[in-house]
């Protein structure tokens, strides 16, 4: 009797548990897809040609947005440039060279830590740093030079991760037809864990593109021309979107929603680019 | 592509250890040019560890010690300024596992090649062709070599590791029990292509299968391990149809009766 | 059988295709790097403390960390963290009441009971809210979050701690989440087939046995969402206020450190007093996160090394 008992007690508990955590995976969910949903209804009516190609008017509350995008372009295109080779050739050390030691562990320490720097000391970093001391001042290599500084750990958590998952069987295979260690990872395992590589870089990006806080201090002017050399200082997404919607003077929310939406779609558009990408190459390759 | 040296191994009181424990001790044989020599034994008798001794792979797990000599045609192979990588070019391995790379079959053949310099399209072409005519696979992929290796049949994947290793021509083939892994039909090939191989090039086979040993080699080396304490050594080698009807040692004729496995 | 073909000796000895010097220099190349991550890192320290130093020698690491008052521009200043700190306590505090369960059970439930259709789409869904840049959260707060807080407490201004905390928590729940569900996942089936043999619902397996086996990087995943709260800089600019006051109960508007540092750093001079102070305050900030990421580390490699696979 009372194991029956028992047993009801312990199905209404599993119940009553999966009804909860549920109920929280499913509350994640449906804020997700509110977040996005919110964006795209308040800024969908702001998006037009003129929105994305034109240059502000009338202090910011017309027009369009053209140079916060091609600042927040150039800023991307400037954090890959530092990024990634440094971020690619870290993980090809940690995952083909490094031995087992205290260095290593360090040097992994290291890069988990600056995975949880806040992003506001990098901002000061950078702006001592490239600002300051080697005199770049503010600018958009220096806001670059500071945001790939954050992007890094992304890069070369995923460039390991990657290179990990390449059998050893074909690096067997290389050393045996008589090719150097270099060569084999050059030619055979960093080929192989390109997509994985390539995929965990781009979300890198897609979140530096994302900050303010870095570039805060180090490159950005609520109001510059088009960047024609990487001192200038420049105009960006992020930035544009928190001056608009806490200090403008005069409030103008069609141009921030519009500008929260640009500013998302770029970034969900690179990471699901990425992904499907990855997918396509994993489909070829099966392990 | 086949070897030009002859090929021809010397092995004198080889040992083998993982830091401070001895696995393999005491190996002292030779491998003749252009045959097959059969390396057999129980599993964790140090066939394969030998085998891996031949071209240095052993070199690359940290930790190694390889005493005694071996001479390749005469010349110290762990001399001073004998160089591992270069050394694999001329002693070239099959595996296990079929391992080819993801990417093209021809990517796949001229990788080796492409390596020592090799750069005009029409001698990269030649070598393609002569490596999978040697490998037996050529007339079956001739028609679509930008296919991807993986989508290949097990069977065809080996042969294609094989053209793959013989692209660089090296005197010396070393086969890591390359029909294991493979249905009964495509290991018949495998075993068809080392007797066509073996005119011009030395094999040295690492075999579990005793039956598959007795068909295609004309030497035979049993090694055996016999306790946990006690690094393997070789038991006895010599001419496989004397190994197989009539062998010297007590322990060999144990093992090919089927005494233990 | 077969003639060794004219070429044979075409396949030896051309020009290695890499040269040995450029493997032996890029090969330098990569070693360095690995060296990157450790000079940066303490590049941050390094640089942060230079610039710190006459903060220290002016006020001194006490006072900042002790003093009541944040008066950076009167005469003569005051420049006490406390305020900037209790706010950063109660904005963290308010963010992991919502995250901590909220992440940890959708984790379980990911992890344990999600049919496998819905999976894939679930943990997209996750990888969506991480990529959401934290200005368009503080934006969405802006604009549901303050004024939902402002009626429904009856406040004069919807700018609070409170709000912000609960916008930092989704913020963080992405992390949380992916991380716990790893350590979930990372649970040998092995051992819950084994509790379910003995008679054991699917909860109880989970509670008994996953979840302490777990346990470890479920911990960790927790302190890099602390980590990730106490930094976050952009939400807490928009939503918490502006007030330089010790707040009571997280229905005040407050300061926190980073948003201080972000807020006051375009207006300082460069090299005077001020921006010394406000260095010294993200020194704090990089000491405090330095601590929780190695914690977190620590505890992520004893799991790592227990699950050796």
């Amino acid at each position: 009797m009372r194991h029956a008992q028992r047993i009801r007690q312990a199905r209404l508990a599993e119940a009553t548990m999966k009804l909860i955590t549920g109920a929280c995976l499913f509350g994640m969910v449906g804020l997700t897809v509110f977040i996005l949903g919110a964006i795209i209804w308040r800024g969908a009516p702001s998006i037009s040609a003129e929105f994305i190609f034109a240059m502000p008017k009338d202090n910011m509350t017309a027009g369009g947005i053209w140079p916060a995008i091609v600042g927040t372009f150039w800023l991307t295109v400037g954090t890959a440039i530092f990024a990634i080779p440094i971020g690619v050739s870290t993980g090809i050390y940690l995952a083909e060279y490094a031995q087992r030691g205290r260095v290593t562990r360090i040097i992994r320490l290291s890069i988990a830590n600056m995975a949880g720097v806040p992003s506001i000391v990098y901002g000061l970093f950078g702006l001592s740093v490239f600002v300051m001391v080697l005199k770049f001042n503010q600018s958009l290599l220096a806001g670059a030079l500071t945001l790939a500084c954050l992007t890094l750990p992304v890069i070369i958590t995923a460039t390991e991760e990657s290179l990990r998952q390449v059998p050893s069987d074909l690096r067997q295979a290389s050393l045996a037809l008589g090719a150097t260690r270099l060569r084999t990872i050059l030619r055979v395992v960093l080929p192989a864990a390109a997509p994985g590589i390539v995929t965990g870089s781009v979300l890198g990006l897609s979140r530096a593109a994302g900050e303010t806080a870095p570039i805060l201090v180090t490159a950005v002017a609520f109001s510059a021309p088009l960047p024609r050399t990487p001192f200038d200082r420049v105009m960006a997404l992020p930035y544009h979107l928190y001056i608009m919607a806490t200090q403008a003077v005069k409030p103008a929310p069609h141009i921030v929603w519009g500008t929260a939406l640009v500013l998302v779609a770029g970034v969900t558009i690179m990471g699901v680019a990425a992904s499907a990408w990855r997918s396509r190459q994993r489909r070829r390759i099966r392990w | 592509m086949v070897g030009v040296g002859t090929g021809v191994f010397d092995l004198n009181d080889v040992s083998v250890a993982y830091g401070k424990e001895t696995a393999i001790a005491g190996v002292s044989m030779h491998i003749p040019s252009r045959a097959v020599t059969a390396l057999i034994g129980p599993s964790g008798c140090g066939k394969s560890t030998l085998l891996r001794c031949l071209n240095r792979m052993n070199d690359e797990i940290g930790g190694v010690t390889v005493g005694g000599s071996i001479k390749l045609d005469g010349a110290e192979i762990y001399g001073k300024d004998v160089d591992a990588v270069e050394l694999r070019t001329r002693v070239g391995m099959v595996f296990q596992r079929p391992n080819p790379f993801p990417m093209s079959i021809y990517d796949n053949v001229v990788y080796g090649p492409k390596t020592l310099g090799v750069r005009k399209r029409a001698e990269l072409d030649e070598i393609v062709e002569s490596s999978l005519t040697d490998a037996a696979l050529w007339t079956e992929v001739k028609g679509s070599l930008k296919k991807h290796a993986f989508e290949l049949s097990g069977g065809q994947q080996q042969r294609l590791c094989i053209a793959r290793a013989l692209a660089t021509s090296p005197e010396v083939l070393l086969m890591d029990e390359p029909a294991s892994a493979l249905d009964p039909i495509s290991s018949q090939q495998i075993e068809d292509t080392i007797a066509d191989l073996k005119e011009h090039i030395t094999i040295v086979i690492v075999t579990h299968n005793m039956q598959q040993a007795a068909r295609i080699s004309d030497q035979t080396a049993f090694m055996l391990r016999e306790s946990m304490d006690r690094p393997s050594a070789l038991v006895e080698v010599g001419d496989t149809k004397v190994i197989f009807t009539n062998p010297t040692d007590k322990r060999t004729e144990a093992y090919i009766t089927g005494r233990f496995g | 059988m077969r003639q060794p073909p004219a070429s044979q000796s075409k396949t030896r000895r051309g020009r290695p295709g890499i040269s040995r010097t450029a493997d032996a220099v890029v090969r330098r190349l990569i070693a360095l790097s690995g060296l990157v991550a450790i000079l940066i890192l303490t590049g941050i320290f390094v640089f942060l403390a230079l610039n710190s130093v006459q903060a220290f020698q002016e006020v001194g690491l006490i006072a900042m960390l002790k003093g009541a008052d944040w008066y950076p521009t009167s005469d003569p200043a005051s420049f006490g963290f406390l305020p900037s700190e209790v706010g950063s306590l109660w904005v963290t505090f308010v963010a992991l009441l919502l995250c901590v369960p909220v992440g940890i059970g959708s984790a379980i439930y990911l992890s344990e009971f999600t049919p496998s259709g819905f999976k894939e789409f679930a943990k997209s869904m996750v990888e969506l809210m991480a990529a959401v840049p934290s200005v368009v959260l503080g934006l969405l707060g802006l604009a549901f979050v303050v004024p939902w807080v402002r009626t429904a407490l009856g406040l004069s201004s919807g700018l609070t701690a409170f709000s912000a905390g609960l916008v930092v928590g989704v913020l963080c729940l992405p992390t949380i989440i992916s991380i716990a569900e790893d350590a979930l996942h990372a649970v040998p089936e092995s051992l819950r087939q084994g509790s379910l043999a003995l008679g054991n619902t699917h909860w109880q397996t989970t509670y008994k046995v996953v979840v302490p086996a777990a346990s470890s990087g479920i911990f960790a995943a927790v302190m890099l969402g602390l980590g990730r709260a106490i930094g976050e800089t952009m939400v807490v600019l928009m939503l918490a206020g502006n007030s330089g006051l010790i707040i009571r109960d997280p229905f005040d508007a407050a300061r926190t450190l980073t948003g201080t540092i972000a807020g006051e750093m375009a207006e300082v001079v460069r090299g005077g007093l001020h921006f010394s102070v406000l260095f010294a305050m993200a020194l704090v900030l990089f000491a405090v996160t330095f601590v929780v990421n190695l914690a977190a580390d620590w505890v992520l490699e004893r799991q790592r090394r227990r699950w050796r696979r």
